[in-house]
């Protein structure tokens, strides 16, 4: 019958954190900030009543939310390399490194998915506030960096931190593009030691109590912001 | 760019001898297909229960389906699917763990199921919802007609709820559709596989990519026409999604 190795999860610990955990939280923090950006420009554009920008966005959106992220992962994988010497006109395609090319791919794709987000929480402030913010003087750039974005990140945080959940989940796909994020350390280690049991089981254990506390954590929040407004 | 297009690449022959680059693709698109199907039932029928499941008045049931959500909702896919592949099997007794890796097509079967189960915690969350966005009334008018529990679900709740959580489930769909995917990592060949088996053949990186991209493009585009059609056809008039 089967034996449960605990000790190759405590030798390997200092190696899956430190390679592992780290590349994957650094990689969901980075691409949430930057998805949340870039998303809130989306959904600004998107709003936009310049026709041409809006379609833009809108395809934009419509067009990431349609592919698997997995193929978009192996997209980015081959094209950051030529869109990189487009933009610095070198001879060849730009080496991009792992963690570089795996945040690109991760930014663009959520940005697509906090716009939707961050569209909705837009259109949930009142036109009110929108004619106040006019009727004090305010230019557009002004009413929306100061009077609609500011409430509608507020009205729409839990929604953002549970995609950031799933976003952390999600990060484990770099698997396919061989990067040693946690799940790709865990894999190595269990490849190498033929630990796949420990190591598979050992991961599903990490990423359920990191999710399942952060999702207590937005509830929680949840409901006191629910008080308030 | 100096890169070489060529686009006439999906009429050649392709290296595993199954006809040309663009039918390794379609074939691809099976796979793709069946999985999606099979993972689309699986989360349906176990979306359903666990959601009807987490409404009712029973405390050990709610917290079993609320347990069976958290579970599958808080681990990623990927890590899942390794589980159902490399480590259910031999964790079963010896017989059934051999019988389970000596399988035909087991990424198939377990990529679709363990898709299915994924998706089951999303659908019974919408289940869920759906069933507590009716009325109150609902239900104690139910009782008052003297139905059972089960009746009052089975003809007057649920109905109602499957109606109001269409769209949503429309969109669990497509991403069903997507997370078949992931299923690549335990070597199932779906479209996504294929694709990369393509580039890796003839290193057209970007026409085999592009050809991917329209082929979910389309897809999405065809089950999102076929349940609005479904939306439609079984709205109620005058209520709801009855437009």
């Amino acid at each position: 019958m089967f034996q449960f190795d605990f000790d190759i999860i405590l030798k390997t610990l200092p190696y899956l954190l430190k390679e592992g955990m780290v590349f994957t939280l650094t990689l969901t923090a980075l691409a949430a900030l930057g998805g949340l950006v870039l998303g809130t420009l989306l959904a600004l554009m998107r709003l936009s009543t310049l026709p041409g920008i809006a379609l833009f966005a809108t395809g934009y959106v419509n067009l990431m939310r349609s592919l698997p992220l997995v193929l978009v992962i192996f997209w980015f994988y081959f094209l950051v390399p030529y869109i990189g010497q487009a933009i610095l006109r070198t001879e060849r395609p730009v080496e991009v490194g792992a963690f570089a090319s795996a945040l690109i791919t991760f930014t663009l794709f959520e940005a697509a998915y906090f716009s939707e987000i961050m569209r909705a929480g837009i259109q949930s402030v009142p036109k009110g506030q929108l004619s106040a913010g006019y009727a004090l003087g305010l230019s557009y750039r002004q009413v929306m960096s100061y009077v609609v974005v500011p409430q509608a990140l507020r009205n729409m945080l839990p929604v953002i931190l549970t995609q950031t959940i799933v976003l952390f989940q999600d990060t484990s796909l770099v698997y396919v593009i061989s990067i040693t994020d946690f799940l790709g350390a865990a894999s190595k280690v269990a490849q190498r030691d033929g630990r796949l049991i420990e190591m598979y089981l050992f991961a599903a254990l990490v990423y359920f109590l990191i999710s399942f506390l952060a999702s207590l954590l937005v509830r929680r929040l949840q409901a006191r912001t629910a008080i308030i407004r | 760019m100096n890169y070489n297009w060529n686009w006439g690449i999906f009429w050649e022959l392709n290296p595993e001898g199954t006809g040309t680059y663009l039918d390794m693709l379609l074939m691809g698109l099976r796979w793709t297909l069946a999985a999606a199907a099979l993972a689309a039932v699986i989360a349906l029928v176990f979306g359903s229960i666990i959601g009807v499941i987490r409404t009712l008045p029973g405390r050990a049931l709610v917290l079993a389906g609320d347990a069976w959500v958290e579970f599958f909702r808080n681990i990623p896919l990927l890590v899942q699917l390794f589980l159902w592949y490399f480590v259910l099997p031999e964790l079963l007794p010896r017989a059934a763990g051999i019988w389970l890796k000596t399988l035909p097509n087991a990424s198939f079967w377990t990529g679709a199921i363990g898709v299915g189960l994924f998706m089951s915690s999303r659908v019974a969350e919408q289940v869920k919802a759906g069933i507590r966005s009716l009325p109150r009334g609902q239900s104690m008018a139910g009782t008052a007609l003297g139905l059972t529990t089960a009746q009052t679900y089975r003809y007057v709740l649920l109905p109602m709820a499957f109606r109001i959580i269409l769209p949503p489930l429309t969109s669990e769909l497509l991403n069903t559709v997507k997370n078949t995917s992931v299923a690549l990592t335990i070597g199932l060949m779906e479209l996504t596989a294929r694709t990369r088996a393509m580039q890796e053949y003839s290193f057209q990186v970007f026409e085999a990519f592009t050809a991917a991209t329209l082929i979910y493009l389309a897809l999405n585009a065809a089950l999102t026409f076929l349940m609005r059609r479904l939306e439609r056809a079984v709205a109620v008039p005058g209520y709801v999604t009855g437009k």
